[in-house]
């Protein structure tokens, strides 16, 4: 007869022991346990848009979140799936990310860094957002940046225009899709020189903030290679609203052109001063004067009124574009909200639908996965031709618009022409370009 | 000698906006013992004022031109504005060209309205309160009323033109016997200043020949003497809140050519028109005016290249390093009175 040495105790510890061993590979890839932050759970997805609600931008900030609005309706199957149906990759269904509907949590940036690095933490760590996009403003792009680096969160940029976001403060869980200082000056310069000649004296007025001096410097350099002499650069403080005793100096700097490296209120300001002491209608060395505003903005230009009549600057996307994908955007937005899209607003959307499709793609929402998706993925359909998420910097290429105020406006939204449409080689660089050096990418941060 | 002729004008339209702010200011000050932070808001609401009455003037009825198209390919909706069809399509479109001097006499009904309603709403009830009282109570305000015009305008400026015979420069070069171009300035700043000396000029005909002013003056000096003898200096007070208050909206309006108005201009010209008013001397009328006009002009030619090659960044400081320096020599201000602000 056999004598088995069964114990309860015995049978209680081994079962526990076996169960444990057994449930331990399902631990480890349970979705709460995943290795990365906000990893999402059920049936639904958050993603965090950050945008200015108060403060100076706040009108931008109010086009970005409508189109984010859009973005996350045509994400889930909603009104006419708007660029979904123009994009070149078909991973996204229209049912939600990866199936789960998307919802979305908002914050204001207030365009003060602190305050949206604030917002952004909170919808992080109390929202569960697992992307933040939006902002408007590169201070602001930087420090989310660099908190979404650290927190294992995707940050996908909104209207940034600095060097330095995809420069010497690029992370490696941030992308731009917005355009920066550099390209400005590659696209516009040509088109400089074609119209006002290659002997030109410059005179800068320059915003004293990191964007300020990056757009001073891309500026400066694209047009004294094709041989202008830059006569002076002032930098004016960021709230300063009178501009007129710093443009009374360049009436008799020598200069015959002014360059305004201003953005917003500053440039709406140091504009209309400008044309009130009568640059535009000035001749110096023989030229008539003239005036350029390197970055523009729709919003902006309505605040300039009559006074971006005839100046060139430059933009990241515009309304009138007509291929396929702009012409869808502005369908879906202006039945939506009665007007046509800023430049802000189709980076935010277009932003919006390159995070869901990485993670289709990826097959994962794990951070890791979504910029092994993004970087060097080339796509079409989403506005400007074919366009190029480098991996070396996070920083999205594609052709550049040079604009111009129009003489005769059609409506109170017929601001800008296009004047040319710079290919998209005409703006790229290497990543390790002089205005671009300095930080390191680093590697992807997963979160917990 | 053109860049000194140049910022001197530069200085004249600038410290015309400061004076106006601080003469209002110290009006209220020196009336009420008040010290009024949402001034500034006063001077935004009174370019707002211009704003409101271009839009008023552009209402516009849609007409469908089937010829034409809107941005999403539908027939456009063509705006005729109503002025332009009661009056015809010259007089019309002259009417709106014109709407920033017109909104003068729009906006002195609406700012005495809003000086007395503030008065009588809250201030009144913050006379016997200390001054830090007094500055968070109408901070909080001036932050109200902001967000408000935020709310029904947006965060952006908004061009509102001068007349078309006002824009371009006069050629003071031509007129002073020197190059031709090299000294322009805008007539609309000309208008301006010229516009804030008539104002200034008329409070203190107001002030100083009148038989109101002269109570009001004695009001200031002594305020109990004044009750004593029967005459309700409080009215007299309220009423010169509502003048300050149209003063700063006059100044406001007639601004709004020269920037785009826009929510937050309040509050960039208020902390200015506080160092000007101390500088002038706490309740000092003629102290206000004149630190106006020194500080826009100093601070014109802190910003030439010549003085920022050599002092950088001292366009930024002037106007307080002048203020700490008068402080310490004189803490009752260029033309203070004896006693007012010197503990």
């Amino acid at each position: 007869m056999s004598k088995t040495n069964l114990t309860r105790r015995g049978v209680l510890k081994t079962g526990a022991v076996a169960g444990a061993g057994l449930a331990l590979p399902t631990y480890l890839s349970a979705a709460s346990h995943s290795g990365f932050t906000n990893a999402p759970t059920g049936s639904t997805v958050t993603l965090g848009f950050n945008v200015p609600q108060t403060g100076p931008y706040a009108d931008e900030g109010a086009d970005e979140l409508r189109a984010f609005e859009l973005a996350v309706e045509h994400l889930n199957g909603g009104g006419d799936g708007g660029m979904l149906n123009t994009f070149s990759s078909k991973a996204l269904q229209g049912n939600g990310i990866m199936g789960k509907e998307v919802k979305y949590v908002t914050g204001d940036t207030q365009t003060k860094s602190d305050a949206a690095r604030a917002s952004a933490k909170s919808m992080i760590e109390k929202d569960g957002a697992i992307m933040i996009s939006g902002g408007s403003s590169s201070g602001v792009a930087v420090a989310v940046q660099g908190l979404c680096q650290e927190a294992g969160i995707i940050f996908m940029a909104g209207l940034t225009h600095s060097n330095d976001t995809t420069g010497k403060d690029k992370k490696a869980n941030g992308f731009r899709h917005f355009f920066n200082a550099y390209m400005s000056g590659a696209a516009l310069a040509p088109v400089l020189q074609k119209l006002y000649g290659s002997e030109r004296r410059a005179y800068h007025l320059t915003a004293d903030y990191t964007w300020g001096w990056t757009q001073q410097e891309s500026i400066a350099a694209a047009t004294e290679a094709m041989g202008w002499q830059t006569v002076n650069n002032v930098l004016t403080p960021l709230a300063q609203t009178d501009f007129s005793s710093y443009i009374a100096p360049v009436l008799n700097s020598g200069a015959d052109v002014l360059v305004l490296n201003h953005y917003g209120g500053n440039m709406v300001n140091s504009l209309t001063a400008a044309v009130q002491f009568g640059l535009r209608d000035k001749q110096v060395n023989g030229k008539n004067f003239e005036i350029v505003v390197p970055l523009y903005s729709e919003l902006m230009a309505k605040g300039a009124g009559a006074n971006i009549k005839g100046i060139l600057g430059s933009t990241n996307w515009s309304w009138t574009l007509q291929d396929e994908g702009t012409k869808a955007f502005v369908k879906s937005f202006g039945t939506k909200y009665g007007f046509p899209p800023s430049n802000a607003a189709q980076t935010c959307y277009a932003q919006t639908i390159l995070y869901a499709d990485a993670v289709a793609r990826a097959g994962s929402f794990n951070p890791c996965a979504v910029v092994e998706a993004l970087e060097d993925f080339e796509f079409d359909g989403l506005g400007n031709g074919k366009t190029f998420y480098r991996g070396a910097d996070h920083q999205c290429f594609k052709d550049v618009l040079v604009m111009r105020g129009k003489e005769n406006p059609a409506n109170e939204y017929d601001l800008l022409e296009i004047v040319e449409v710079t290919p998209r080689g005409q703006v790229e660089y290497a990543p390790d370009h002089p205005m671009f050096a300095g930080g390191a990418l680093g590697a992807c941060n997963p979160g917990a | 000698m053109d860049a000194i002729i140049l910022q001197i004008l530069n200085g004249l339209d600038k410290g015309s906006a400061y004076a106006l702010i601080a003469l209002g200011l110290t009006l209220i000050f020196g009336t009420l013992g008040v010290v009024n932070f949402a001034h500034g808001a006063l001077f935004m609401i009174g370019s707002f004022c211009a704003v409101t009455l271009s839009k008023i003037l552009n209402l516009s009825f849609e007409t469908i031109d089937p010829t034409r198209t809107d941005f999403l390919g539908n027939p456009a909706k063509i705006k005729t504005p109503y002025i332009e069809s009661w009056f015809g399509p010259e007089t019309g479109a002259a009417i709106i060209d014109w709407a920033v001097p017109l909104s003068i006499l729009f906006s002195i009904p609406i700012m005495i309205s809003i000086g007395f309603i503030m008065e009588r709403g809250l201030i009144k009830h913050f006379y016997k309160r200390p001054h830090a009282d007094q500055i968070l109570v109408t901070f909080g305000l001036a932050i109200v009323l902001q967000e408000v015009i935020k709310y029904f305008y947006g965060a952006n400026p908004i061009p509102t033109p001068a007349p078309d015979a006002f824009r371009g420069s006069f050629d003071f070069g031509a007129l002073l016997g020197i190059d031709p171009n090299v000294i322009i300035y805008p007539y609309w700043r000309l208008v301006y200043f010229a516009f804030s000396a008539v104002i200034i000029g008329g409070v203190f005909a107001f002030l100083q020949f009148t038989t109101f002013g002269m109570v009001v003056r004695a009001g200031m000096a002594d305020r109990e003497t004044v009750g004593l003898l029967g005459i309700n200096i409080d009215k007299r007070f309220t009423i010169m809140f509502g003048l300050a208050a149209a003063v700063a909206g006059l100044a406001g309006v007639m601004y709004a050519p020269i920037n785009s108005p826009n929510y937050h201009m309040g509050m960039d010209f208020l902390v200015l028109s506080f160092v000007v008013v101390v500088v002038g001397g706490m309740g000092s009328l003629p102290g206000a005016v004149l630190a106006g006009f020194m500080l826009g002009i100093l601070e014109s030619f802190s910003s030439m290249n010549e003085i920022k090659s050599l002092f950088p960044g001292i366009d930024q400081i002037i106007i307080y390093l002048v203020a700490i320096i008068i402080l310490l020599t004189r803490p009752r201000g260029l033309m203070g009175r004896k006693g007012v602000m010197e503990d």
